[in-house]
């Protein structure tokens, strides 16, 4: 599916959104309220370059339109590979990113990404995964790294991991799997303005009550030990 | 001051538990969840790989210059470090209680490649927690200090999290970066990124490079005793500030004239060149002490 008929379901009453460098940025009108709508397009490697221009774009936001929600469009293969990149540190430009969601956040802004085609690895933690509740639409690719690379770094053979990836829901790659572990809030069969309001209503609700993921991710069956284990260290008596 | 290399108890080399030993005032390290408490991942089981009762990581409370603190110290030796379920919800667990207690600090002692791909999903979710829960701690008024010495580093998204603390004491031997040099030369090829050459990858990731930079607050020896009086000297000069609209404006412009300067770059040496070091080449050389005079020597 196209950005544009992405954009067309989303926002049937209007939007206005450019997209320079594989980055999107604009203003969308939803039944309720104006939204900012942000993200990568094409699969977009996230670089110094990108991650600043949205994160500029977040500021831009926080300081003209106080508390207009956020709509994070998430098309990432991950971080860009490159010397030079890892030179002047993109973890640190992915670091300032995340924080420019957060301090979005905490100033009132609701925000939820929709991952449309592919979010991975470094690409997805910087912004998609921080939004207050993501959303994969239902054919979306998402994962943490390349089978080839996985496979150089683990040891275990390309063909294993193929094997394993169709058999494991911790391991393998897939938006529903994230859906049953809580880092995915809900598969959208096809973009849609109703889904959109609704998710825009509970990502308002979201945000201030904190980081619910553990949870969600035990309620769907998908990770059985996280949140038990976080319970035990917050609120176990020290040498317990 | 530079301790003499006979008495150095190298970071680098130390365990998790033994930087904690060495970190914190003499015998007030408690522990949270003891191994007994907790058990080994299930996924690596299911793998036929040997797991460990902390999973990688110990995590608790204990004393730094009387100061109460809450501490997280990740065992590169295990799994590189990596983030995997169980050790991801332990490091969670610890920055929501440092909400609630509020010790002076929380020192967060980084020895890891990042996720742990063999529980992926789990590992990728675990790190966006803790991303929010450093901000939510640093937000509550507790800094989060970063700690990088160790023989993996801080990479993947253990790298985003360090960047994402209140500053990051590092020793030449830490490296700080995103993807693993290994990963980069494995997808993009030998001639982007050589990871059998040392000295290069040092130049590119290294704590003298991210310290030169500007990435991280102070460089330190490879020395347990080192780290503890850096740590203390960076909560001693710190006030944490909650998160403001002016403070991210100033890193933002920072960020962009850096690109804008030196986004040709793709080694060390030429970046020091053009950070006004007159003699690159003896960077490699120089110790901790020397380095930091020079940086404190360098136009701004």
């Amino acid at each position: 599916m196209s950005l544009n008929d992405i954009l067309d379901s989303l926002f049937p009453t209007g939007h206005a959104v450019a997209v320079a460098n594989s980055v999107i940025t604009g203003q969308a009108q939803t039944a309720h309220c104006p939204v900012a709508v942000l993200g990568t397009t094409d699969a977009a490697a996230i670089d110094h370059a990108m991650a600043l221009a949205l994160s500029a774009f977040i500021l831009d936001t926080v300081e003209r339109h106080p508390g207009r929600p956020l709509v994070f469009l998430v098309d990432t293969c991950g971080q860009a590979l490159s010397r030079s990149q890892e030179l002047l540190c993109l973890n640190g430009s992915l670091a300032h990113l995340a924080q420019c969601v957060d301090l979005a956040r905490r100033q009132g802004h609701a925000s939820l990404s929709l991952v449309t085609a592919n979010a991975v690895s470094g690409g997805f933690l910087s912004f998609g995964l921080m939004a207050d509740q993501a959303y994969a639409l239902a054919d979306a690719q998402v994962r943490v790294m390349d089978l080839r690379a996985m496979s150089r770094v683990t040891k275990i053979a390309h063909e294993r991991l193929v094997e394993l990836a169709a058999a494991s829901p911790i391991f393998a790659p897939g938006a529903e799997n994230y859906r049953r572990m809580g880092g995915i809030e809900a598969i959208w069969p096809t973009p849609s303005a109703e889904r959109l309001a609704g998710a825009l209503v509970a990502a308002g609700q979201a945000g201030p009550a904190g980081d619910r993921r553990m949870a969600s991710g035990q309620r769907r069956g998908g990770r059985q030990l996280a949140a038990a284990i976080a319970e035990a260290v917050h609120h176990a008596a020290a040498g317990a | 001051m530079n301790a003499p290399l006979a008495n150095r108890k190298s970071w680098f080399e130390a365990t998790a538990r033994a930087r904690i030993g060495g970190l914190l005032d003499a015998g007030s390290f408690v522990e949270f969840l003891q191994p007994a408490a907790s058990q080994p991942s299930p996924h690596l089981a299911q793998l036929d790989l040997p797991g460990a009762f902390d999973d990688g990581v110990v995590v608790g409370c204990g004393r730094l210059e009387k100061m109460p603190i809450f501490v997280i110290a990740q065992e590169g030796q295990f799994i590189g470090g990596s983030v995997g379920e169980i050790h991801g919800a332990k490091i969670v667990g610890t920055l929501r209680r440092a909400v609630e207690e509020k010790p002076a600090a929380v020192l967060f002692l980084i020895d890891s490649g990042g996720v742990r791909l063999h529980e992926a999903n789990a590992g990728l979710i675990a790190i966006s927690e803790i991303m929010r829960a450093v901000l939510d701690a640093r937000a509550a008024g507790v800094p989060v200090v970063a700690l990088v010495g160790g023989s993996c580093g801080a990479f993947g998204g253990m790298g985003i999290v360090a960047k994402l603390c209140s500053g990051i004491v590092i020793s030449e031997e830490g490296r700080l970066a995103l993807s693993g040099p290994e990963v980069i030369e494995t997808v993009m090829g030998v001639e982007e990124f050589d990871a059998k050459d040392r000295a290069l990858v040092w130049r590119v990731t290294g704590g003298k490079h991210r310290y030169l930079m500007g990435d991280c607050a102070l460089l330190v020896d490879d020395d347990l005793a080192a780290f503890r009086s850096g740590a203390a000297e960076f909560l001693t000069g710190w006030r944490e500030a909650g998160p403001s609209l002016a403070a991210l404006r100033s890193s933002q412009q920072a960020l962009e004239n850096r690109l804008a300067a030196y986004a040709t770059y793709r080694d060390g040496l030429d970046v020091w060149a053009a950070l006004g070091v007159a003699q690159p080449d003896s960077v490699p050389l120089l110790d901790s002490d020397r380095l930091v005079a020079l940086k404190k020597g360098l136009p701004t």
